[in-house]
């Protein structure tokens, strides 16, 4: 039972009741649906970029498992004031340490404070079927960066 | 199976654990608990009868069928075409050659839409389904509809999942030429009166084909008695090995429906110029067909009615009233699909928790359930969820299991309070 708490520790229960920067904002550079189609998990992410594409705002909406929802509010926290590289390299890392025992040793470096909190979400290694849920948001960002700018809406 | 004669006896006995016995599976543990397995309608176990059988046929009597002049190949002939006359008295057809065999319930549903359905039905008919249809009983039609314009209607369900007989009537019209529905459903467990909608569905001119997935491991079943034009279920359902699947059709129907598939076992003769189609059923199966899979399923149908449809369909009910109850006891929990004369199928939701968290915490009791859409997504979206939990009870399932869920419920409100 020890992996179990390992996966519903209280900050994950508290981020999927809570999510932080939950909402569509007012006006926003870029956003991507995604979706999970086989468990239903679905979020939009909204980026905001300021200057040198540093990201100035990042929020979502959704619904899904405590999982998802807990990954993309943590998601919002870390990426904001990243560069668009830097955002990129948290993602890999992230990847390495959900899907891997040990591993990112051979990633760009990141800055421990971030890994350190993106910690508690390690535990779904021990669940084959629940990385996905929380690479979801991260993905999404990812297709939002590549995205061309939303229309219409500009920070300029 | 030695036990069988026995349980025969008496028409109120019905020694679960004795049947729990004769599935190995059952004894062993997941993450350190013994196993509760509440997914058999996403997939039933097997009897030790079903794994000895397909054992047997590859390690003692195998070889291609109605090919070889050969001892062995007549063996497995006999043996396959053997099992070909199981599934006719399991569901009371006529004729044998009523049964073809296909690789699942899907394929058997794709082969009615694409050889009946391109050579019988044209632009503007109607096909009727109801709103709480397997994907695999939506998509093949709306191929269909794609491909030659067909219509496609849907009888709702109401609240409670049952079918909204007024609905149904007022969508059954002269336009309508098949009426393709479930007689249970995957999702809810609602049991559809497939006699009394076969029954309109003629007086209306429209052809019946009834998806009996659900419905044959729970009920006795009787095509005849329905008077269905078509009729689909899967093998490992049923108890029987998966990859294989069953198409009852009427000889008439059949007869006069153009082959599925091309190839070999399915002619008398082939030249360049032209090919002479094989009687049916053997007009509808091509190729080498699952040879161990059909007498895996002729086990699992001797093993069945040896206890008999009639007592496992009664401790089912007996214990879906018990977990329902259970259930609806447990604080935040809904069940969603409580139609009357339900078969074995609990779906519900646990408020404020997505039923993946609930389907992952209760695997780490060692209890195996479906989270997700079950493959109904208008099902899902009638009752306004993504996604519910389902329970589903099979013949082995016992009030202590039911227990065991009731309890880790309670754990997954506790972790989420």
């Amino acid at each position: 039972m020890s992996e179990l708490r390992d996966l519903y520790q209280e900050v994950i229960l508290d981020h999927a009741k809570r999510p932080r920067n939950f909402g569509r904002p007012e006006r926003f550079d870029h956003e991507a649906h995604g979706h999970n189609p086989l468990c239903g998990d679905k979020v939009d992410i909204f980026v905001i970029l300021g200057e040198g594409g540093t990201v100035e705002d990042v929020r979502f909406e959704g619904r899904g498992c405590a999982i998802s929802m807990a990954s993309a509010s943590l998601m919002t926290e870390l990426l904001k004031g990243k560069t668009e590289t830097e955002a990129r390299t948290l993602f890999e890392h992230f990847h390495e340490m959900v899907t891997h025992e040990a591993g990112g040793d051979a990633l760009p470096d990141a800055a421990p404070d971030d890994l350190e909190r993106l910690e508690v979400l390690a535990g779904v290694r021990q669940f084959p079927m629940r990385v996905k849920c929380a690479t979801l948001p991260w993905h999404t960002f990812n297709a939002a960066l590549a995205s061309e700018r939303a229309d219409g809406v500009t920070t300029e | 199976m030695n036990a069988i004669p026995e349980r025969r006896a008496d028409v109120n006995f019905y020694d679960v654990e004795a049947i729990r016995r004769d599935f190995p599976i059952l004894s062993r543990t997941v993450h350190g608990k013994p196993l509760v397995f509440l997914d058999s309608a996403a997939s039933a176990q097997k009897p030790q009868a079903v794994i000895d059988a397909v054992t047997s046929c590859y390690a003692e009597e195998y070889a291609n069928i109605h090919r070889g002049v050969y001892f062995l190949s007549q063996l497995a002939t006999e043996k396959f075409e053997g099992a070909r006359k199981k599934v006719q008295r399991f569901l009371n057809a006529g004729e044998v050659r009523e049964i073809v065999f296909t690789r699942s319930a899907t394929e058997a549903i794709n082969l009615v839409a694409a050889s009946y359905g391109r050579k019988f039905l044209k632009r503007g008919d109607e096909v009727l389904l109801s709103e709480i249809e397997h994907h695999s009983n939506i998509v093949p039609w709306q191929m269909l509809r794609d491909e030659i314009g067909i219509e496609l209607k849907v009888a709702p369900v109401d609240e409670r999942g049952a079918l909204r007989m007024d609905r149904f009537r007022a969508l059954l019209t002269e336009r309508t030429k098949l009426v393709a529905v479930t007689q249970m459903s995957n999702a809810l467990g609602t049991v559809l009166p497939v006699v009394e909608m076969a029954r309109l569905a003629h007086e209306a001119g429209a052809r019946v084909l009834i998806d009996g997935c659900q419905a044959v491991p729970h009920m006795p079943v009787d095509v005849r008695a329905i008077d269905a034009d078509f009729y689909v279920f899967s093998g490992h359902k049923l108890y029987g090995p998966s990859g294989i699947g069953v198409l009852y059709g009427k000889a008439e129907l059949l007869e006069a429906m153009p082959p599925y598939q091309g190839g070999g076992d399915m002619i008398v003769s082939v030249s360049f110029e032209k090919s002479d189609y094989a009687p049916i059923p053997h007009k509808f199966e091509a190729g080498t067909p699952h040879i161990a899979g059909a007498i895996g399923l002729g086990a699992a149908i001797d093993y069945v009615t040896a206890i008999g449809l009639h007592r496992i369909s009664n401790h089912e009910h007996a214990l879906t009233t018990y977990a329902t109850e259970r259930l609806m006891g447990i604080d935040g929990v809904t069940l969603v699909g409580t139609a009357p004369g339900k078969g074995s199928i609990l779906s519900f939701t646990v408020e404020g928790v997505h039923p993946h968290d609930v389907g992952t915490i209760l695997d780490h009791h060692g209890i195996a359930v479906r989270a997700g859409h079950h493959c109904a997504q208008p099902v899902m979206d009638r009752f306004q969820v993504p996604a519910t939990v389902r329970a589903s009870l099979g013949m082995y399932n016992t009030e202590g299991e039911v227990d065991a869920l009731a309890a880790a419920l309670r754990k997954v409100r506790e972790i989420f309070a």
